[in-house]
């Protein structure tokens, strides 16, 4: 017998339709961000229509010649690579130390880092300014860094730890007993077995540094401003310049949505610190 | 190149995993730490290897001391139960990565490393990465890597319980036969009588973190100093019953008796006696029969382990082929009196079984 009396399919899944207007309702934004983006300014406020009647890549031209614009791109870029780098570079030994070794207090101390989340950025905006202003440290690219680093560190030695505890404590063992002194074992053996917790600790480090906006507009005035700052500050003479700002938009979720692609089949177990 | 353990001891957080122990072992010997789980094989393993640093005590490797040395200036190899590889090379870097850091030039390590492949058959597998290999190949290339640095100390601890029976026999013939031509003091710890039985060389029989004797493989299995290294060396355990020495006999339980061997004191023993030489039928008129009560049999392939109650004691007869009884059944077993050993009170040797014949 075969199947022939098998019922005919509905022309679309009911299932997919839910599906579908759950994408839309998610991407509707971001739609309508780079719809603005590609209008002119009059269009956007004068009439509603779905695409743009006249069609004009100007915004980007503006963002992309102007310093003013670029550079907060560019400032951005700085800080959060520095803030990722350092936050590493102080990470990834804590965690090895909370993974491999017993010492007193280990796991107050461990929580203790976590905790350090706890608190609002905001709370520490004040007390970071008044000490950047008076060592001299106000409107560069590595005070925004070291400020977020209070913030990432915990956070990637939480990830580390949990991907550095997966490891067999034997491995290291064995590689001395081979003769590896300690930082060539770290480097050549350990670290690529983790390579893969350095990628998640670093883009989680990146998000925060590269959406964080209170300390680094508190932190930076012209030098290091960074471009969530230039953009809520773009208010002209004549009005907000709706489709410049709505290409800057569009421009900013590009460096997250290329981070978040590289690093998408580890993400999940970042978000369970690396205990999956 | 001698290895000496002198007054070694180790504590840890108030706990004592080694009492304090003096154990030489020489140049070209194959040693078997010989104990149940917990018993302080690897404790002690990781002090010869300098993993650990004793709490009290010195080691001496070729009368230098090396008690606070560096394990990476120490020359000794491990292997581990786990199979334990650098999963971010490839076999042959695994290899080759202790002879890169002893600085050799570029030919003589490949020359080496193949060398070494064609030994443990993993020519084949030289450019995959260790975890796309099985089991098996996997412990080889973490021997593969212990072999080829030559070291004057290798250290094997139980290699082989993690591979299924069929790879562990394979192994376990081969292993020695790597080693012996490199002339290193072996270290093999192993939780089964069987295998020390097979590896031959000198056994140490570890007992809650104590040497309860170290000597020739056969000469332990057949001269156990005292009640526990005889228990340690014997698999099923072996059984003990209450036995009396008045004058020339040796009275057993349920009225037997038995020639007391010569130069016996008067007094109370603790009879010892193999499960495999408990017998179901009776063979010759010596031997003595006992009334148990079966509890449990267990058929394992062509014999069956009986465990039978004799009054209040618990005894296991290894028996020959399959035996279809069922629990609850009363039993009569036989033993050759000439199989037994006598332990004093203080669980020491007072007389072994017949030479051979305790074995």
């Amino acid at each position: 017998m075969s199947i022939s009396t098998a019922p005919r399919r509905p022309w679309i899944n009911p299932k997919a339709l839910v599906m579908i207007a759950y994408i839309v309702f998610l991407l509707l934004p971001i739609y309508w961000l780079i719809n603005m983006s590609l209008k002119t300014n009059e269009e956007i406020i004068s009439v509603f229509t779905i695409w743009p009647r006249h069609l004009t890549f100007a915004n980007y031209k503006t963002i992309l010649t102007d310093p003013a614009w670029y550079m907060g791109y560019v400032n951005s870029m700085i800080y959060v690579v520095q803030n990722v780098v350092i936050s590493l570079a102080v990470a990834l030994p804590a965690a090895y130390a909370f993974s491999r070794y017993r010492f007193m207090g280990d796991k107050h101390l461990f929580f203790w880092l976590l905790s350090n989340r706890m608190a609002p950025p905001a709370v520490f905006a004040l007390p970071f300014f008044q000490l950047y202003s008076s060592i001299g440290l106000f409107d560069t690219h590595i005070a925004v860094a070291l400020a977020h680093t209070l913030f990432n560190v915990p956070l990637a030695v939480w990830i580390l730890e949990g991907f550095m505890r997966g490891v067999p404590k034997e491995i290291d063992e064995t590689a001395y007993i081979d003769g590896y002194a300690f930082p060539r074992f770290f480097v050549r053996i350990f670290m690529p077995l983790i390579a893969s917790g350095i990628g998640v600790a670093a883009f989680f480090c990146f998000m925060f540094s590269w959406v964080e906006l209170l300390l680094s507009r508190t932190l930076t005035s012209i030098d290091a401003k960074p471009i969530t700052a230039v953009m809520t500050r773009t208010v002209s003479a004549s009005g907000m310049d709706w489709g410049v700002l709505a290409a800057a938009g569009v421009l900013t979720i590009v460096p997250g949505a290329l981070v978040i692609y590289f690093v998408r089949n580890y993400i999940a177990k970042g978000f369970a610190l690396g205990r999956v | 190149m001698t290895l000496v353990l002198q007054d070694i001891s180790k504590t840890v957080a108030g706990q004592t995993h080694i009492h304090n122990t003096d154990l030489t072992l020489q140049k070209g010997t194959m040693n078997v730490l010989l104990g149940a789980t917990l018993s302080g094989k690897t404790s002690l393993m990781r002090l010869m290897a300098g993993l650990d640093k004793p709490t009290t005590g010195k080691i001496f490797w070729n009368d230098a001391d090396v008690t606070g040395m560096r394990v990476q200036d120490r020359h000794v190899a491990m292997v581990y139960q786990q199979f334990i590889n650098y999963p971010a090379m490839s076999v042959y870097d695994n290899i080759a990565s202790p002879l890169r850091l002893q600085g050799k030039s570029k030919d003589e390590i490949d020359m080496a490393v193949r060398k070494t492949a064609v030994l443990m058959k993993l020519t084949p597998h030289l450019d995959a990465k260790p975890l796309a290999l099985s089991g098996g190949q996997q412990q080889r290339c973490a021997l593969a890597r212990a072999l080829v640095k030559d070291a004057g100390l290798v250290l094997l601890d139980e290699p082989l319980a993690n591979l299924d029976y069929k790879l562990r026999e394979e192994l376990r013939e081969e292993i020695p036969r790597y080693f012996e031509a490199s002339g290193a003091i072996f270290v093999y710890a192993t939780t089964e009588p069987e295998e020390a039985l097979l590896l031959g060389g000198n056994t140490v029989t570890l007992y809650e973190g104590r040497i309860t004797q170290f000597g020739k493989t056969p000469e332990v299995y057949r001269r156990p100093c005292d009640r526990i290294t005889a228990q340690v060396f014997s698999d099923p355990p072996m059984n003990f019953m209450a036995v009396q020495k008045a004058g020339s006999r040796l009275n057993f339980e349920d009225g037997q008796s038995a020639p007391a061997p010569d130069g016996l004191a008067d007094g109370h023993y603790t009879a010892g006696f193999r499960p495999h030489h408990l017998e179901i039928h009776r063979r010759h008129k010596t031997e003595m029969e006992f009334k148990c009560r079966l509890m449990v049999s267990e058929i394992t392939g062509s014999e069956t382990y009986l465990h039978v109650e004799h009054k209040d004691e618990r005894w296991i007869v290894q028996a020959g082929g399959v035996h279809d009884v069922r629990s609850g059944d009363a039993l009569s077993v036989f033993l050759d009196p000439a199989h037994v050993y006598l332990f004093d009170g203080d669980g020491a040797l007072a007389a072994p079984a017949g030479f051979g014949r305790g074995a």
